[in-house]
């Protein structure tokens, strides 16, 4: 099955330690600055960063489900 | 609060040039959370483990605001200077008012933004290099170039004149001394929002002619209704100094490890691929925010198997959890190849810090030309010579004269 990522927007605060984890995944909206997934279902390479990214959010505003 | 009673530890404990309180170490093996003596005489929870200060930091039951019953207070002069501003910058603010403000900066400080003034920021480290070049050996890196670079550029974007900046890095310094007078620590940060109120004033006459931080607030906030006047010289107040205070000591304490560890030096020459990873493992390993974090908690939450309660004060370390050997093994070892990713030298939780792109860009243009520019830098006086800034909330040295053989 192929792995979904999500983020609650309303609880970032803009750190942007996953648009610099993981670039190819995250990207921080214009107006507001907080984050934005550009590919939710990332492949296999990604993944890595994706786990990082969660890891390293300071506000754990990024899931990564089954 | 706690049956130790006064045979508790004393709050601060005496660091080290490169690195904290050895009893951070002895204790989060044996007491991670700990009761600790404040030096107003009541008592605070020191926490010393990495997931533990994670935990206290980004949880919404723990406030940062100094006005919180129970909140820490690490000395005299800090808690003057806390209670002298007004209104509070959103950094002692918690949700839903942090929220507020914090998200009226958040698209200034996007990674894509301050991507694109790399080329900018790589230009003012060499133009700084050719006039330390100009100028011959020896040279204070701190003031020529450490404080110079990030002074310059949260100058630029925020427009403040960079000609008023021995006043305000004065003022700046005095509001982080936590052993000066309190009442003259209250009177720099009473001066620095003045003369900041005053530079309003002057951007008002010129607002459709300017573009930089201070006018868009205006533009955008102010005359909006959302703020006042005083919110806006709160904010700009706050992004001055931890603008510039922050980044140049990192810059010169980033210097001051590679030269102690040539070999590395001379990897970062050969491979500029090292350069990020350098960058986090100088703010893993210094974490000048020596004094971050005080909290308090305002319910009952258990953290780490203890259970707080409502109004207890917290110091939750970051400079302990970055030498936390389950996350960084041989912690006291300063390693640019080490992974040092996931630090919390920035803070954790809804106050990370918001200027950490661009304090990254900063940081890694200076690394990237330095030592191409002065391979044989080196110190120009033995090291016990280098005075430290215990006393700041800020860690940092007070001077950095190197020396190098002029090309
Ligand atoms: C290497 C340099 C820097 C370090 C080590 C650093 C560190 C930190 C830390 C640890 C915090 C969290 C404080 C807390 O939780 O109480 C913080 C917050 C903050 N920093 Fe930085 N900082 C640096 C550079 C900068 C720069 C260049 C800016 C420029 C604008 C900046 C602006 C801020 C602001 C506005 C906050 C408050 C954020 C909030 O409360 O939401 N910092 N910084």
């Amino acid at each position: 099955m192929t792995r979904r990522v999500t983020v609650e927007q309303e609880k970032c605060v803009g750190s942007g330690q996953c648009v610099m984890t993981a670039p190819k995944v995250f990207a921080q909206d214009d107006k507001l600055g907080l984050v934005v997934v550009i590919d939710s279902t990332p492949p296999e390479s990604e993944h890595d960063a994706v786990r990082d990214a969660v890891l390293t959010c300071p506000v754990q505003c990024i899931h990564f489900d089954e | 609060m706690t049956d130790k009673g006064s045979s508790a530890p004393s709050f601060p404990m005496k660091r080290c040039p490169f690195s904290p309180p050895p009893e951070y170490e002895q204790l989060r093996e044996s007491d991670p959370i700990t009761p600790i003596n404040m030096p107003d005489g009541n008592q605070a929870w020191l926490l010393t483990r990495y997931e533990d200060v994670r935990r206290v930091l980004s949880d919404p039951r723990f406030s940062t605001n100094p006005k919180s019953t129970g909140y820490p207070v690490i000395s005299p002069a800090r808690i003057a200077q806390l209670q002298s501003e007004n209104p509070q910058p959103f950094i002692r603010l918690d949700p839903p008012d942090h929220t507020r403000y914090r998200r009226m900066l958040t698209a200034e400080f996007v990674y894509a933004h301050i991507e694109a003034m790399r080329p900018t920021i790589e230009k003012r480290v060499e133009e700084l290099l050719d006039e330390i070049e100009a100028k011959g050996p020896p040279v204070d890196f701190l003031q020529d170039f450490g404080l110079a670079l990030p002074t310059s550029v949260i100058s630029d974007i925020l427009g403040v004149p960079y000609s008023d900046r021995e006043f305000f890095q004065e003022r700046s310094k005095a509001k982080l001394n936590m052993t000066l007078d309190p009442a003259e620590a209250a009177k720099a940060t009473i001066d620095m929002r003045e003369f900041l109120d005053q530079l309003y004033g002057e951007k008002l006459k010129t607002i459709d002619k300017t573009d930089d931080l201070i006018t868009r607030l205006i533009k955008t906030r102010v005359d909006t209704g959302e703020i006042s006047r005083q919110d806006a010289v709160a904010m700009i107040d706050l992004l001055l100094i931890a603008g510039h205070e922050t980044t140049s000591n990192m810059i010169c304490l980033g210097i001051l490890s590679l030269l102690m560890h040539p070999d590395q030096k001379d990897a970062l020459i050969v491979d500029p691929s090292l350069i990020d990873d350098a960058v986090e493992e100088m703010l893993r390993y210094h974490t000048i925010l020596h004094m971050v974090g005080p909290r308090v908690a305002t319910d009952d939450v258990e953290v780490g198997g203890h259970q707080f309660h409502k109004g207890d004060g917290v110091m939750a370390m970051i400079s302990a959890a970055n030498r936390d050997p389950s996350i960084f093994p041989e912690p006291d070892k300063f390693d640019i190849r080490r992974r040092s990713k996931g630090h919390v030298g920035f803070g954790f939780g809804v106050h990370q810090c918001l200027g950490q792109p661009l304090a990254r860009v900063e940081m890694q243009s200076v690394f990237k030309v330095i030592f191409q520019r002065f391979p044989d830098l080196r110190l120009a006086v033995p090291l016990e010579d280098i005075e430290f800034n215990t006393n700041a909330v800020v860690y940092g040295i007070a001077g950095l004269p190197l020396t190098w053989t002029p090309r």
